[in-house]
């Protein structure tokens, strides 16, 4: 509660020169060392509407409430900038350490202070800071005495809040040793619906209520939000594992297009995906005030830089290694040793801190137990338009056709036309540019750093070879098995095992089906 | 994908064990190792000691020359590439680390002779049953032997039964020493964690510190070096090492004629395992210390590039590559720590490139590129559709 009074003392209206909101006596009884002084003037503070009254109010429960020891003015002290801020006048000066003398309260009047401001913001005229008082109850200390709740639920128009205050005058039922069995009973099936942590305790406490009809419905209520509470974990775990194949899937998904087609195993892939995150790094270094406009920016750019060091690395390196797949390999592991210490000596070996856009940092809520991060939810959206994408680029353009072609046959494909050393370096900047695009995805979710390729290279190459080399829908499903897989394990495992039980049993899988869940078929199959 | 020119080498007669290259390399060898113990036994008073660091040093790459002299013959003869070989390296060198930390015994920070220090920083009560017998030197060296052997068969045996071949298999190894080394890490396997097995005190009997040891086995590493090297060599000048060469060349065809191709390359896969585990077993009590970063991808394939660099499919060059590219390691790590990865990096990039049959075909290549005018890409001395 103190914390909600706090959140909203920013915004002071200094206090009209003309008419004061205190009477001078409530001012002299504030300013008095006796305690049944202050209560009188604290009496007539909850009775004033203006907003100067509230402040004064969240001042004297911060403790920031001072007294000029001379003239007897008030004024808030702000400890972080120095500052003291007159009550009456609102004028801001040096704060003066030694002239000013703090305003006491003692315990009992803290709490009345903060029953009065709840009970002030319960009846806020902004439905949304009601709501958020109202919730605050249920979940933080009770500062509002009954009577006053009940009469704030009844003059409620807001259907939310009204459902909060319900629940906090059930909670208080519940915690009243007075309370009849049949208003127990009432609050018991009030309580089952709330995903309150308050509320399970309560209802631990009713389980061994004497009454047998009361510990009957609670102990019977804490099992229905057992059940709820396990489907709202079950529900989360498959969240994390589909956001989780969801990045598998961004990151590898590029490996496939490459490593499918070409047969050239890239293992500079996981780099490619650095440099996109790199990319939202200095988008945002450059649009310092829009991070937001930056990330969605740096989708397309991100496109083109990793696209573009990937046209580079076709032409340059792997053009002259195909049908060499192992020096491919050592090659291409080569320049991600460059690229990674590149970063290194250009940039920082530190992590770089790439701010995150308000929308992508929300919470949905969906019920008490359940909410989701949004930044997860947008990357998986994101993961399958760029599926689709893809998927679409392959199997209806003509270049998709072309690929098609040359990976399927490539002495064929090239008899008939196609230009094939044009549809390697295409595909791979294709390929290349999605793993830029990963990058994005990836820089909102894990700490960027010249190693992030690297801990991502090998899940990402598990997913291709455990869907099936040149397959889309492996590489989709494969990705979103092994995330869910790996996020069901880990509660039980820990996240190293679970790590090592997948590679464990992929190594397995592999022997069983080397070619994957979804492998080629057809003579270009055979090396 | 079928290499159908002949292999130069491969004519009908066999080649002698020791021609001149490998005769040029064991004498060498023996001479050198023997030159830097007597040196290293000198006063150090003397113009010609040698400080035990350098000699530990030397030792060490020799035994790094071991692992890529067993990645050689997977991957030059057979076409094996192992991403993950790394791990048998480390496998032995965490057998010879479970004696040496027995060999500490009361000597611990802890002074608990039955456990080393720890197990009792874990609050450990007794060794775990795999710590069985690590107190006797003997048996230790049947286990250095025998695990990675093992582990090699478990891994290999289901692997080339169902054919999982090229850049599969070659991505399954790495898997494989990925989650071991995250196993590694884990406090609970027993194995020390993060920090691994370290502050090694005697072997034997004798201090890891006295000269004598230290010289005793850089000899021993470099025996085992010229053996191993041996071994090797009259392996794949023998019947079976043409049939190693035809795995690798044509498997399908291989197969075809008759040979059971998954019993050459698995039992091929297990002896350079055990190669490999030597050579660990030899690293650790010269390092001091072993930890999970064996099981690192990146030192597998550093060493699969010293392979590459010296040659594939040239026991000699395997050796040179590992001595090559560790030495510049050195270097490059004390002088110019931040050019090593880029170093390193183009090293990998410049050798795939341009040196297909690295620096032991340079002086064949040169030869070579006299008389040809305009011909096609030259022939490629190692074979291989790799």
């Amino acid at each position: 509660m103190l914390f909600f009074a706090l959140q909203f003392s920013t915004a002071v209206v200094p206090a009209a020169a003309e008419g004061l909101f205190l009477s001078p006596e409530a001012l002299a009884a504030l300013r008095s060392s006796k305690v049944a002084d202050r209560d009188r003037a604290l009496d007539e503070l909850a009775a004033a509407s203006a907003p100067e009254a509230l402040d004064m109010l969240r001042a004297l429960a911060a403790g920031s409430l001072h007294m000029d020891r001379e003239s007897g003015e008030l004024f808030v002290l702000d400890d972080k900038t120095g500052t003291a801020r007159g009550v009456l006048d609102g004028e801001v000066r040096p704060a003066d350490g030694g002239g000013l003398r703090r305003v006491g309260t003692n315990t009992a009047q803290r709490d009345r202070i903060l029953s009065i401001l709840g009970a002030r913001l319960l009846s806020h005229p902004d439905p949304v800071r009601r709501r958020a008082a109202a919730a605050a109850l249920t979940d933080g200390p009770m500062t509002v005495d009954r009577t006053q709740l009940e009469a704030l639920r009844d003059r409620e128009t807001d259907e939310e809040t009204r459902e909060s205050l319900d629940m906090a005058l059930a909670l208080m039922t519940a915690q009243d040793a007075a309370a009849a069995p049949q208003s127990l009973l009432k609050s018991v099936e009030l309580l089952r619906a709330s995903g309150s942590p308050r509320a399970k305790t309560v209802l631990e406490s009713l389980a061994a209520n004497p009454d047998r009809a009361v510990a009957v419905a609670a102990a019977e209520a804490l099992e229905h939000k057992r059940i709820v509470s396990d489907w709202a974990a079950m529900l989360e775990t498959m969240f994390f594992g589909l956001s989780l194949g969801s990045v598998l899937i961004l990151t590898s998904i590029g490996l496939a297009i490459t490593f499918g087609v070409m047969g050239v195993i890239n293992m500079a892939h996981g780099e490619l995906v650095m440099l996109g995150a790199y990319t939202v790094w200095g988008l945002q270094q450059l649009l310092p005030s829009q991070p937001g406009t930056a990330l969605l920016l740096s989708v397309p750019a991100a496109f083109l830089v990793s696209g573009g060091v990937g046209v580079v690395l076709e032409r340059g390196v792997i053009r002259h290694l195909y049908g060499r797949p192992l020096e491919t390999l050592l090659a291409t592991f080569g320049i991600s040793l460059i690229l990674q210490q590149a970063v290194r000596t250009l940039i920082s070996p530190q992590n770089r801190a790439v701010g995150i856009p308000d929308f992508m940092s929300g919470l949905w809520r969906i019920s008490g137990e359940l909410s989701l991060t949004c930044n997860r939810i947008y990357i998986l959206c994101f993961c399958l338009a760029v599926f689709a994408l893809i998927y679409a680029i392959m199997h209806k353009t003509r270049l998709g056709l072309e690929v098609r072609a040359v990976t399927q046959n490539r002495a064929i494909a090239k008899a008939l036309g196609v230009n094939a050393s044009r549809v390697d370096a295409l595909t791979f900047a294709l390929g290349s540019g999605v793993a830029g695009m990963a990058g994005v995805a990836l820089s909102q979710l894990t700490n960027v750093g010249p190693n992030l390729g690297q801990s991502y290279i090998v899940d990402s190459f598990m997913v291709v070879v455990f869907g099936g080399v040149g397959n889309l829908w492996g590489t989709l499903s494969g990705g979103l098995i092994l995330g869910l897989v790996n996020k069901i394990l880990e509660p039980a495992s820990g996240a190293m095992l679970a790590k090592i039980i997948i590679l464990a049993g992929l190594i397995l899988f592999m022997q069983a089906r080397p070619r994957g869940l979804f492998p080629q078929r057809g003579r270009a199959a055979e090396d | 994908m079928e290499n159908t020119t002949a292999d130069v080498r491969t004519g009908l007669e066999q080649e002698p064990v020791f021609d001149k290259q490998s005769g040029c390399l064991v004498l060498g060898l023996l001479i050198f190792a023997s030159a830097i113990v007597s040196c290293s036994l000198l006063p150090s008073a003397s113009p010609l000691h040698v400080s035990s660091y350098v000699v530990s040093l030397l030792g060490k790459y020799l035994c790094f020359a071991i692992l890529a002299l067993s990645i050689d013959l997977v991957w030059g003869y057979l076409g094996i590439l192992s991403l993950g070989h790394g791990a048998f390296f480390g496998m032995g060198g965490y057998v010879m680390g479970m004696h040496l930390m027995r060999q500490i015994g009361g000597q611990g920070v802890y002074a608990n002779p039955e456990l080393p220090d720890f197990m009792v920083f874990l609050n450990w009560k007794e060794l775990p049953w795999y710590w069985w017998g690590s107190d006797s030197f003997v048996f230790i060296c049947v286990l250095v032997i025998l695990v990675p052997a093992l582990a090699a068969l478990i891994f290999g045996w289901p692997a080339f039964r169902s054919r999982v071949s090229g850049v599969y298999l070659s991505i399954i190894t790495q898997a494989m020493t990925f989650a071991l080394m995250l196993a590694f890490f884990r406090n609970e396997m027993g194995f020390g964690g993060n920090n691994g097995l370290t502050d090694f005190k005697t072997l034997l009997g004798v201090s890891l510190q006295s000269k004598w040891m230290i010289a005793g086995l850089f000899m021993a590493s470099a025996l085992a070096l010229a053996l191993i090297y041996v071994l090797c060599r009259a392996a794949t000048v023998s019947k079976l090492g043409r049939v190693f060469i035809a795995v690798r060349d044509a498997e399908s065809r291989t197969r075809f004629i008759g040979y059971r191709v998954e019993h050459v390359k698995l039992a091929a896969f297990v002896c350079s395992a055990v190669i490999a585990g030597i050579g660990g077993a030899l690293y650790v009590p010269q390092v001091g210390i072993i930890n999970p970063n064996v099981f690192q991808p990146l030192f597998s394939v550093e060493m699969v590039v010293c392979v590459a660099l010296g040659g594939r499919g040239r026991l000699c060059g395997a050796v040179l590559g590992a001595l090559v590219v560790n030495l510049l390691k050195t270097w490059f790590t004390t002088a110019l720590p931040e050019v090593w990865l880029f170093f390193l990096g183009a090293l990998f990039v410049l050798v795939t490139l341009f040196l297909p049959d690295g620096l032991i075909g340079v002086p064949a290549r040169l030869r070579r590129f006299g008389p040809r005018k305009g011909g096609d890409a030259p022939e490629h001395p190692a074979g291989g559709p790799l």
